[in-house]
């Protein structure tokens, strides 16, 4: 806090200095608050908009029932009467998907990047680490959809062509058509969208661990990898929650990279199919709201569409408050501790 | 009296100091579990090798094989042959449009945003409502983002923003509103980097140049905004990546015409107005998940975007590795 002692014939100008500086304070305090109140905005409007459909289908708009890309195409066809919309819709298929493509790219990302994170920080040869730190950073920057394309022009066809036979085509074809896009296809190429940001995350953190005490760790005889499993890895747990948070809200906003390799269609892979389950199609919100983005003016398609925005914004907002909240639980072992 | 036989014998003949080891570096000794973690490690690191330098080489590949000179200067064309369907010259100049309209809404906001929260913070509530707040937008999915932009620049007194249709239907498709909300998802970054550098200075800094009778406001502008220009840059440029990189918002916010449509007639600003697309958008309406078959040009300007993303990182390396002030150690 400023505190002034104008001397004499300064005081004036001081006076002028101090009005300024309150001035400044208000321009910036403004500009913030504009942020603040474009948030507060956004989570009203998307909430106001997507409100129809949630009111016209209850608790049943996240429970099964039905094919939901027919229920889309109905709620997109109802008559223009305001009185006679449809708004039926049953979408647990997409939010399955969702869980499904996110969730597993999470889990598989989180354990090979802290892997590879270990190995990038104590194991590889030095000119390795020297190549692999900026590739990682690259890799983080490359846009999703340079993903999607490698994904439906080289694994999409590779996928379909190796694990896709015949046999199994005709055990679900009156059910589902299997044609490469599938949750294996969407969930592998998510993992290697996600995966160099946490990476570059944990491998940064895992490089700000004090020394001394690896090397305590070490002259106690203790060997390379058990100090970098239990001394390091452990110091940057919070690191490494914070990283996975970000590496789910990035996996659950993913909408182009997954519209094009998941298979665009709103269908639930079923478990009981074994390994067909993961040759499935499927579709998580994000890529519904992009594929329906030519309905968005007819209204009531659009507010249903909203009401995906609005299932994603809650998604969003829960997670980083758990992040948050997860940073501080784990604040005692933090190396990071203000980080957050 | 036999006891201190042994003692005597050591003192008169010293034992030869202990042979130096050498160390032992080979895991084969190591109980079994951390065998199967170190393997494991290095499966995950050659794993990653092994994709990354895949994911690099092909893109390589087929960029320098499909890649002219003449896709940059001929502007696309709605055409099924594909000798004839041009090149991107309107996603290339599109996209600098809108990261350029993106970098100029974002970058006066974030600065101001980080400035307040780290600077003044009062009242304390707000300003820790305006942290999550900015937390929020980054964890909010573009998609959502660019739905939202919908709602705000459709209503009739943003009209005068975008593309309006027959009968005063306001579209809000455009340029500008595209940049707008490209702007929110560079802001958390510009934010966090600047606030970064902010907290690096230490307070003596701002002591010393309050002693000297500058207020707060000519502190920050003199003293602490350009001791902290290298965090402010490299949050701008990371902001630019994700503003080039992004595609949802271009998909839903600018339209889908290939060329630059100008609305208007005033020069700069009608194509503000106008629609147009990106290379992200131009990648995505070439592969098969768009309209247009044609995958080697969607080839060809992904290998343009994995340029300027290497071009970006380049410039945020060369600016991080900058020597900061000395008396900020």
């Amino acid at each position: 806090m400023a505190s002034y002692a104008p001397a004499g014939g300064a005081l004036a100008q001081a006076r002028k200095g101090v009005r300024s500086d309150q001035r400044a304070e208000l321009l910036l305090g403004a500009l913030a608050c504009l942020v603040l109140a474009l948030i507060l905005g956004m989570i009203v409007f998307v909430f106001t908009k997507a409100w129809p459909s949630f009111s016209a289908n209850g608790l049943a708009w996240f429970g099964t029932g039905g094919d939901v890309d027919q229920q889309l195409t109905d709620i997109f066809n109802s008559p223009a009467n305001p009185k006679a919309y449809v708004y039926e819709l049953r979408a647990w298929p997409l939010l399955y998907g969702t869980a499904l493509t996110t969730g597993g790219a999470v889990l598989v990302g989180l354990v090979f990047s802290v892997l590879a994170a270990i190995f990038i920080v104590e194991f590889a040869p030095e000119r390795l680490q020297r190549l692999l730190e900026p590739v990682v950073l690259l890799l983080a920057a490359v846009p999703s959809v340079v993903y999607g394309l490698i994904g439906i022009l080289v694994v999409v066809p590779l996928v379909r062509d190796a694990f896709i036979s015949e046999e199994r085509k005709e055990s679900v074809q009156f059910v589902v058509q299997l044609d490469g896009s599938s949750l294996a296809v969407a969930v592998l190429i998510l993992t290697v969208m996600i995966v160099p940001i946490m990476i570059a995350i944990i491998v940064d953190a895992l490089r700000a661990v004090p020394r001394q005490w690896t090397e305590g760790a070490a002259a106690l005889g203790v060997n390379r990898w058990r100090v970098m499993w239990t001394i390091s890895v452990r110091a940057v747990r919070p690191v490494i929650v914070a990283a996975a948070v970000l590496a789910t809200a990035r996996a659950l906003g993913e909408a182009i990279m997954l519209s094009m390799v998941s298979g665009s269609k709103g269908f639930a892979p079923n478990p009981i199919d074994g390994i067909t389950f993961l040759l499935e199609p499927t579709r998580p919100l994000a890529a519904t709201i992009v594929d329906n983005r030519e309905g968005l003016s007819a209204v009531p398609l659009g507010q249903t569409i909203y009401a995906f925005a609005a299932v994603l914004l809650i998604s969003s907002v829960f997670l980083s408050f758990a992040g948050w909240y997860m940073k501080r639980r784990l604040r005692h072992v933090a190396i990071y501790g203000g980080a957050g | 009296m036999t006891a201190p036989e042994p003692l005597a014998a050591t003192s008169a003949s010293p034992p030869p100091a202990p042979q130096r080891t050498k160390p032992r570096e080979s895991a084969s000794t190591w109980p079994l579990v951390d065998r199967i973690g170190l393997s494991l490690c290095w499966a995950a690191g050659i794993a990653l090798c092994l994709v990354m330098g895949g994911i690099l080489a092909y893109m390589a590949v087929r960029g320098v094989q499909y890649l002219r000179p003449s896709l940059f200067f001929e502007s696309p064309t709605p055409e099924q042959d594909q000798s004839k369907s041009g090149g991107f010259l309107d996603p290339l100049l599109g996209t600098v449009l809108i990261t350029a309209v993106g970098t100029l809404i974002a970058f006066p906001i974030g600065v101001a945003t980080a400035v307040w929260l780290n600077e003044y913070r009062r009242p304390w509530g707000l300003a820790r409502a305006v942290e999550s707040g900015v937390e929020v937008v980054a964890g909010t999915p573009s998609v959502v983002l660019a739905i939202f932009g919908l709602i705000i620049f459709q209503q009739s007194y943003f009209g005068f923003l975008s593309l309006t249709a027959e009968g005063d239907a306001v579209l809000g498709r455009s340029f500008f509103t595209a940049g707008a909300m490209m702007a929110l998802i560079a802001l958390p970054l510009i934010v966090g980097s600047t606030r970064a550098g902010l907290q690096q200075i230490p307070d003596h800094v701002r002591e010393a140049s309050y002693s000297v009778g500058k207020t707060k406001a000519a502190t920050i502008r003199r003293v602490l905004l350009p001791s902290c220009r290298p965090a402010i840059a490299t949050g701008t440029v990371l902001g630019m990546g994700r503003i080039i990189g992004d595609t949802a918002i271009v998909v839903i916010l600018l339209g889908a015409s290939l060329q630059l449509q100008s609305v208007g007639d005033v020069p700069g600003l009608s194509t503000l107005k106008g629609s147009g697309s990106t290379l992200t958008s131009y990648v995505f309406n070439n592969s098969p998940a768009g309209e247009g078959q044609s995958p080697e040009k969607a080839y060809a300007a992904a290998f343009v975007l994995l340029l300027v993303v290497v071009a970006l990182n380049y410039a945020v390396n060369r600016i991080t590795s900058r020597e900061a002030p000395q008396w900020i150690r």
